[in-house]
């Protein structure tokens, strides 16, 4: 973790960054068109930033890309992931994807 | 419906809201612990929440400031993680962009995807008359409430949750619970899988280099698929 000054910085870095994505075209009316293109991208960017934080935290449980053979959180991102499709809730995903993770966890000792 | 006052307006728009609190909560709840087992200050990640205002960039800041990744590939992933609000903005401006700038800078702040989702189509149809903006403003509001509280409430569990219970799976497991819902067609689909293995593959990469890599991939996928589907389906063409 970085020192409190750095931590700051970056948080008022974010904050004044997502206040102007957040005021783009409702501040800039009329004066900013988005490219089609651009425009067609955007709608891809969740799925895959998403995709590419949850893959790599789940198959690296001590990050930084070192394997690790039994890993119970591959299991239970799984069934988290099921339970999400089926449901869409929040709260499901957690308690049914915790739940795996900490069986998984007692039956590997 | 029209409403017949801004008071009424609002409250309808806060009623709106409460459907959706059952969503934010545990996200607002482990993004509180979090911040705190990650080692911030009580008030270092109560002002983190009020300047990010965006439950996935502050987890996703979270957990890179954790792996030791450089501040500005944190600001960027946050900021890119954030892009979609430009999408919300330039589909709120026709409707928002008269209003005087000491409440629309506000207003402009309380956007969220919940806040968005609850007053988008309710402005186009333009069925809420004059008092749409209350509405807007009293729905925005209550989800901004119910964010902060739930992480504040996080905040004051987190000490208090041992390290044996792995807490920390739950910021790839929230990721998920948001990742299902974004996937709606084969170019999603594509997008995701194809994000999803660049990361693993690249996860070695410093800098956190992998997961931009890993996101313009899944990007490029996705648009690939949808050209394809476009110009190879017949049935879609009118």
């Amino acid at each position: 973790m970085s020192s409190d000054l750095s931590l700051w910085g970056i948080f008022i870095a974010v904050g004044l960054g997502t206040f102007a994505l957040r005021l783009s075209f409702i501040g800039l009316y009329g004066r900013l068109r988005v490219p089609p293109l651009l425009q067609r991208a955007l709608a891809y960017v969740p799925a895959s930033v998403l995709a590419a934080l949850v893959l790599p935290a789940v198959v690296y449980p001590g990050g930084q890309g070192a394997l690790v053979l039994a890993n119970p959180q591959i299991p239970a991102a799984i069934v988290a992931a099921w339970v999400a499709w089926k449901t869409r809730s929040t709260v499901l995903t957690l308690a049914v994807g915790m739940a795996v993770l900490w069986a998984g966890k007692f039956l590997l000792g | 419906m029209s409403y017949r006052s801004g008071r009424d307006a609002f409250l309808q728009g806060v009623r709106a809201l409460i459907p959706l609190t059952p969503g934010v909560i545990p996200f607002g709840l482990v993004t509180g612990i979090m911040a705190i087992k990650l080692g911030l200050s009580p008030l270092t990640a109560m002002g983190m929440t009020l300047l990010f205002y965006s439950g996935s960039a502050q987890m996703v800041a979270l957990q890179l400031l954790d792996t030791g990744v450089l501040p500005m590939a944190v600001v960027i992933t946050a900021l890119v993680i954030n892009l979609r609000f430009v999408m919300y903005s330039a589909s709120l401006a026709p409707y928002m962009h008269r209003m005087p700038r000491r409440k629309l800078w506000p207003l402009t702040y309380l956007l969220s995807d919940q806040s968005y989702a609850l007053c988008t189509l309710r402005y186009s149809s333009g069925e809420m008359g004059r008092f749409a903006h209350h509405y807007y403003a009293g729905a925005a509001l209550a989800m901004w409430l119910c964010w902060q509280l739930s992480v504040l409430a996080g905040v004051c569990l987190g000490t208090g949750i041992p390290e044996s219970w792995s807490l920390s799976f739950a910021i790839p497991l929230s990721f998920l619970a948001l990742l299902i819902p974004a996937i709606r067609n084969l170019a999603t689909l594509g997008a995701a899988l194809a994000g999803g293995m660049l990361a693993v593959c690249a996860a070695g990469l410093p800098y956190n280099l992998g997961l931009i890599i890993a996101s313009i991939g899944g990007i490029v996928t996705g648009l690939v698929i949808e050209n394809w589907r476009n110009a190879g389906g017949p049935e879609v063409r009118p």
